[in-house]
C-alpha cells in the first residue's frame, strides 16, 4: 500500500485511484523539481517507494522529460528558444549577449551557482521572437539590451 | 465573451455558455449527429473526423471513459493554442463538457505543455469561475445525472507527447513513448478506458457548432474542409500572428496578409511540415492539399533553406522517443546528408539513397514523428534544387552505415 510522506502532497488537489497512483508520478516530480530545481536520487527511491514502483522506473521518466534534471542547476533556468522562426529573429545573438553577460557558455551555471543558460525548441512565442523562458515565465521581443536588465531584475 | 480578435468561427461572436446549453438540449445522439453532420475534422493536423472518433468512443459500453484536449502544442511555429486558452479558455472548456456529454464521460483532462505552466493560474481560475456557473460539477446547468469536471495535467518538455498515445501514456506517469495504434484510444485509451483526445482548437469549434448549427457552420470553408483554421504566422513577415482564415486560403493570400516581401518559400506545418516554393503558391490550406496544424513559416530571398532544415532535423533528433529504428537511426544520416549537400559533396547516386531512405520513414515509423520529419527535407530537395549543388562524382562514394 502507499505511505503518505510528503511527496503526495503536491498543490494540485488529488485524488488517488488504486493502481491508477502510478498517474500522479510527473506530478509529484514536478513538485519537487519546483520546489528543488532538481530531483535527487534519495527523492527518486523515496517517489519509488511511495508509489510502489522500483526506483529505475522513477529514473527512466525522470531522464525522458527535458524540464526534469537529475543535478542542481542555477536558481533561475534561462531557456533561449531555436525553434526556426527564433534563429530567424535572431535568437543567437541573445545566447552570445546571455553567454557574455553572465560569463558561462550554454549548457553552464555560473559560479554563484544563480543562473543556468540553456537553448530550447519551441516554446510557442514565435510572434514574439526572440523569445525566451525564465523558469516558467515566458518573455517576448528580446532584444541584446534587454538581456542586461532581465539579468539585473533577477538578481 | 469580448471579440478582441475578428474570424469566421472561432473568433466570431458568441454568449457565454450558448453551444452547452444548445448541446444540452439536442441530446447525447443529436450532439453526436450535429458533430458528424459538420464534417468537423480535427485541427491538430491530422484531420480525422471529430464525429466518427466521438461516436467510436460513444458506443463502447464501457462505464468509465475520459476526454482529452491536447494542449500539448509543441510543433515549432505553432503557437495558436496559447492564443485560445489565454484569451479563450471558456471557449475550450465548454467543447470538452460537450464532448464529455456526447460520449458519456465524467471527466476531462487538459494536457498542457509544460512550457505554458505560468498559464495555470489563470485556467484554474476560469474552472473554477464555470463551477461557480454549473458548468462544471454536477448537474451541469440543471441537466440531472451529468457530471462532468476537468483536470489540468502538466506536460514536461517533451514535444513528442503531442502524439495522441505518448500524451495518455505520459498521464499515466510513464515515458511519453507513443504506443502501437490500434487499438485506438477511442476504444483502450487512459487506463484501457475509452478516450477521445481532441485538440484544443476542435473543442473551441465544437462550441460555436453546437450553438449556431451544421448550416451556418458548412457555409465556411471549402467543400471538402468546411470551416476554419487558425494559422500561426511567424518569420520574415511585418505583422506575424495568429489568424482565423476559411480553409481553401491560398499561400498567395496569407503572404499579402502578413505583409511579407520577397518571399522564397513558406514552410506549412512546422518542422514536420513541407516547404512551398513560389510557383505552388496558389496552393491552398485544405485536407485536400495542404492539410496543417495551422504552422506558417515565412523565409525570404536571402534565407538559407537547409539551414533550415538542419534546424528541423536537428530538433527532431533532440525529440525523437527512440522507440523505433526507421526513425532513431534515420535522422542522423539525414542531418549527415545535409552537411554533405552544403559542401557539394552529395553524388546522384547517394541522393537516391536519401529519398529512398526519407520514404522509408515515412512509410516505416511507428509514429507521426517519425513518420513526418523527413518531409522539410524531402520538400527543399524536391523544390529547391538552386540551394544545393551535387557531387560530379559517379562511384558510389557514400553509402548507409549498416
Amino acid at each position: 500500500m502507499v505511505k503518505s510522506g510528503g511527496y503526495m502532497k503536491d498543490k494540485n488537489k488529488e485524488v488517488f485511484l488504486g493502481e491508477e497512483n502510478r498517474s500522479r508520478l510527473l506530478p509529484i516530480l514536478q513538485n519537487v523539481q519546483d520546489k528543488k530545481g532538481y530531483i535527487s536520487d534519495a527523492d527518486m527511491q523515496n517517489i519509488a517507494d511511495e508509489l510502489g514502483i522500483h526506483p529505475v522506473e522513477v529514473y527512466s521518466v525522470v531522464t525522458f522529460y527535458s524540464f526534469f534534471n537529475i543535478n542542481k542547476k542555477g536558481k533561475y533556468i534561462i531557456r533561449v528558444s531555436n525553434c526556426i522562426s527564433n534563429v530567424l529573429a535572431g535568437s543567437e545573438k541573445i545566447v552570445k549577449e546571455f553567454e557574455k553577460k553572465l560569463k558561462i557558455k550554454v549548457g553552464e551555471t555560473t559560479e554563484d551557482k544563480k543562473f543556468t543558460l540553456e537553448r530550447t525548441s519551441c516554446i510557442g512565442m514565435c510572434d514574439q521572437a526572440p523569445a525566451i523562458m525564465v523558469d516558467d515565465k515566458l518573455i517576448g521581443k528580446i532584444t541584446p539590451q534587454i538581456v542586461g536588465e532581465i539579468i539585473k531584475d533577477l538578481k | 465573451m469580448e471579440a478582441k480578435r475578428k474570424g469566421p468561427v472561432i473568433f466570431s461572436e458568441i454568449k457565454p455558455y450558448a453551444g452547452l446549453k444548445q448541446a444540452l438540449e439536442l441530446g447525447e445522439s443529436g450532439v453526436l449527429k450535429l458533430v458528424q453532420d459538420s464534417n468537423l475534422k480535427g485541427r491538430g493536423g491530422a484531420g480525422f473526423p471529430t464525429g466518427l472518433k466521438w461516436k467510436l468512443a460513444a458506443e463502447s459500453a464501457d462505464k468509465e471513459k475520459f476526454v482529452v484536449c491536447n494542449a500539448d502544442e509543441g510543433e515549432p511555429g505553432t503557437f495558436k493554442d496559447r492564443v485560445l486558452l489565454t484569451e479563450y479558455p471558456v471557449l475550450v472548456f465548454e467543447g470538452m463538457v460537450i464532448a464529455g456529454f456526447a460520449i458519456g464521460a465524467e471527466k476531462g483532462f487538459l494536457y498542457l505543455r509544460g512550457e505554458y505552466k505560468s498559464f495555470i493560474l489563470s485556467i484554474e481560475k476560469e474552472l473554477e469561475r464555470m463551477r461557480k456557473d454549473g458548468a462544471l460539477g454536477k448537474d451541469i446547468l440543471g441537466k440531472k445525472g451529468f457530471n462532468f469536471d476537468i483536470e489540468i495535467r502538466i506536460g514536461a518538455g517533451a514535444y513528442i507527447c503531442g502524439e495522441e498515445t505518448a500524451l495518455i501514456e505520459s498521464m499515466e506517469g510513464q515515458r511519453g513513448e507513443p504506443r502501437n495504434r490500434p487499438p485506438f484510444p477511442v476504444d483502450t485509451g487512459y487506463y484501457r478506458h475509452p478516450t477521445t483526445v481532441n485538440n484544443v482548437e476542435t473543442f473551441a469549434i465544437i462550441t460555436h457548432l453546437a450553438a449556431k448549427g451544421v448550416s451556418w457552420f458548412k457555409s465556411i470553408g471549402t467543400e471538402k474542409s468546411v470551416g476554419s483554421k487558425l494559422l500561426s504566422i511567424s518569420g520574415d513577415c511585418k505583422k506575424s500572428g495568429v489568424y482565423e482564415v476559411p480553409f481553401g486560403i491560398t499561400i498567395k493570400q496569407i503572404i499579402k496578409m502578413s505583409g511579407a516581401e520577397n518571399t522564397k518559400a513558406v514552410q506549412v506545418g512546422g518542422a514536420s511540415g513541407v516547404c512551398v516554393s513560389k510557383k505552388e503558391f496558389n496552393r491552398s490550406i485544405s485536407y485536400e492539399d495542404l492539410s496543417t496544424g495551422g504552422s506558417i513559416i515565412i523565409f525570404n530571398e536571402e534565407r538559407n533553406l537547409l539551414d533550415a532544415v538542419k534546424n528541423f532535423l536537428t530538433f527532431f533528433e533532440e525529440e525523437s522517443c527512440g522507440q523505433c529504428t526507421p526513425c532513431r537511426e534515420g535522422i542522423p544520416v539525414l542531418i549527415e546528408a545535409v552537411d554533405l549537400l552544403r559542401k557539394g559533396e552529395c553524388t546522384q547516386e547517394y541522393l537516391k539513397d536519401l529519398f529512398s531512405l526519407g520514404e522509408t520513414m515515412q512509410l516505416a515509423s511507428k509514429c507521426g514523428l517519425g513518420q513526418s520529419c523527413p518531409n522539410a527535407f524531402l520538400s527543399v530537395l524536391n523544390n529547391f534544387k538552386k540551394e544545393y549543388s551535387l557531387s560530379k562524382a559517379n562511384k558510389k562514394e557514400k553509402k548507409f552505415n549498416g
